[in-house]
């Protein structure tokens, strides 16, 4: 009995701490960095006054901390506006929807590993909430259910506009599911494993998928590593483009896009319950960077043959290499935010056809193109000269025929008449 | 009229691939966000920027110095060199003030005063500052140039009441004006 309640306290002590003081903080924080970023590349300053007003209480100098409590007193002002609720709305899946979009991505957070195994007094505990078998395909489960929430919103709310940046939302999300979950199958290929601890464990001993320079050795050779790295790179560029779209971030934000749809599937709502949706935005945005980091950029890991010794580190019985690996995997973090953010500020929002095209036409095809050449390189070693030559030959054909298909089924442009 | 056709643009296989200009973009972005925060973009010198981006932050830095001879700031009403008040209450801005921001009550001049031949002169004269449009209308319309917009533009004030200019208040920032003054010159 003593041995669960322990264990109970454990599980909540690591949900309380790594979705509640990690993951939680990034959202304001991304938003925040969004913020001034944004402002930075526009030649402007953003917010850089909400400080601490120690005016207020009779001192001479505010201290202004860049405006890092701007995030603060933007969610209290949220808290402290009226929750309107419209009278031509369909209340319980109105109030059902913020909850919908919000709750799946914090859910997502539990496989995630955060760092190496930490250890105190003899006792060693992975930095991961639920140190799940089949890592990714619960993240694509759980994070597709979002799509429900802003699908109801958009439906309840009862008002065309937010219907239309539902129904399109519904439609991005489904179509770029299938080239997100076809990309990741040549990395769980390569790796042999759905748990996101070990994917990282292998990646931080052989070498990250996208910079093997390290750890070579019968099993993982310098040459079929580099090999590797082709599909990889491949599989890289469709699953990140894939997670903006997933996560309705700008190239591909049509389910809120303001210039058509006033702000989209949250036009009704207003208060803590937009606030709501603005959350689930953005832990989605830190919840796939976090998968993508994981899968290709090495998790946790420093790199370069470091992690080792780095957990080996200790202090009496406390070993804190872990602690350190948490640093690193949240300094890649927010650098990929960064990324995203810089994205959504330099290229324009895509067409809805457009968007539809890519999604189908494009990702879709080079995703299930890329398993069979993964499969090829992966299993290279262990074939004949021949077979692998004929599968090459085949792989190009097929390319081929599949690049053809798309240029003629390419609706021509009729010819205006004079 | 007639009808223009027009073909769209053959686009080579890079600008079909979209990648290139991505590239493109981030360095265009990257480039503004670098010169911006080393207080180098374009434009930073001449709007006096802070240092950051092209933005001047307000309380700290004014732009006094960079108003335009032509700003229109507060209208307020001047005295003449003897200290006499030249606005004779006539009326005509307080007709003029598309939104009724003027209210004159005028008076006569005791007999005894040495500007007897005067005649008249506003017992008081109120603008109220949240009404006031800066239009400069009343500046115009006055034909003892006693009414002028200077380049006050902080305004402020924590209830309604604070926000009408009595008389007092309009003579201490409007000052004196020396001399014939000529509105229509350069010297205003």
């Amino acid at each position: 009995m003593p041995e669960l309640i322990f264990q109970i306290a454990i599980i909540i002590t690591k949900i309380v701490i790594l979705t509640f003081m990690v993951v939680l903080p990034l959202v304001p924080v991304s938003v925040y960095f969004e913020r001034r970023f944004s402002a930075v590349i526009q030649d402007r300053v953003g917010p850089n006054r909400v400080g601490i007003p120690l005016t207020l209480l009779g001192f001479k100098k505010d201290f202004h901390l860049f405006g890092l409590i701007q995030p603060i007193a933007d969610g209290l002002k949220l808290f402290l506006k009226e929750d309107f609720t419209p009278a031509h709305v369909r209340k319980a899946f109105y109030w059902m929807a913020p909850a919908l979009t919000v709750v799946p991505a914090l859910i997502t957070v539990c496989v995630v590993p955060f760092g190496s195994p930490i250890s105190i007094f003899g006792h060693t505990e992975k930095l991961v909430i639920a140190d799940l078998d089949i890592g990714p395909l619960f993240v694509f489960s759980v994070a597709s259910l979002s799509v429900y929430g802003i699908t109801l919103a958009g439906w309840s709310s009862n008002s065309k506009f937010p219907f239309i940046g539902g129904v399109r939302s519904t439609a991005q999300m489904i179509s770029y599911e299938i080239a997100l979950g076809l990309s990741i199958i040549p990395v769980l290929m390569y790796y042999g494993d759905l748990n996101l601890s070990t994917i990282v464990q292998q990646q931080a001993d052989h070498g990250w998928l996208l910079l093997p320079l390290w750890g070579h050795d019968a099993d993982h050779t310098f040459i079929s590593k580099l090999l590797f790295w082709f599909p990889a790179a491949i599989a890289f560029l469709i699953f990140t483009i894939s997670i903006f779209a997933e996560t309705n971030r700008m190239p591909f934000d049509l389910p809120e896009c303001e210039t058509e749809l006033v702000g989209g599937y949250h036009t009704e709502y207003s208060s803590m319950k937009f606030a709501m949706f603005f959350m689930g935005e953005y832990a989605a945005m830190v919840i796939g960077s976090a998968l993508i980091i994981t899968l290709f950029l090495g998790g946790w890991s420093i790199g370069f043959g470091a992690d080792a010794w780095v957990s080996q580190l200790h202090i009496g019985d406390f070993y804190f290499g872990g602690l350190i690996h948490l640093g690193c995997f949240m300094t890649k973090l927010i650098g990929f935010i960064l990324f995203f953010i810089l994205v959504r500020w330099t290229v324009p929002r895509f067409r809805y056809d457009q968007l539809m095209k890519l999604g189908w036409v494009v990702f879709f095809e080079a995703a299930l193109i890329n398993v069979f050449l993964a499969a090829l390189i992966v299993a290279a070693p262990q074939l004949e000269k021949t077979i692998i030559g004929v599968g090459a030959v085949l792989l190009v054909i097929v390319t081929a025929a599949v690049i053809w298909v798309a240029k003629v089924s390419e609706e021509t442009p009729k010819v205006l008449r004079a | 009229m007639a009808v223009v056709k027009l073909q769209r643009p053959k686009l080579n296989f890079g600008e079909k691939i979209y990648f290139g200009a991505l590239i493109k973009g981030f360095f265009l972005t990257m480039t503004h966000a670098v010169k911006s925060l080393r207080g180098k973009s374009v434009g930073a010198d001449e709007l006096a920027s802070s240092g950051l981006g092209v933005t001047m932050q307000f309380p700290e830095q004014r732009w006094d110095e960079h108003l335009p001879e032509y700003y229109r700031g507060a209208p307020t009403l001047v005295t003449d060199e003897q200290g006499r008040e030249r606005c004779v209450s006539c009326q005509l801005c307080e007709f003029i003030c598309p939104p009724k921001a003027i209210k004159i009550v005028p008076s006569e001049i005791p007999s005894d005063d040495p500007w007897v031949k005067v005649e008249k002169r506003p017992l008081e004269f109120e603008i109220d500052m949240i009404r006031c449009i800066y239009c400069g209308m009343c500046e115009e319309v006055c034909p003892e140039q006693a009414i002028y917009l200077r380049k006050d533009y902080l305004i402020t004030g924590l209830k309604r009441a604070d926000m009408v200019h009595d008389k007092k208040k309009l003579y201490e920032i409007g000052g004196t004006r020396a001399g014939l003054v000529n509105k229509w010159n350069e010297l205003k």
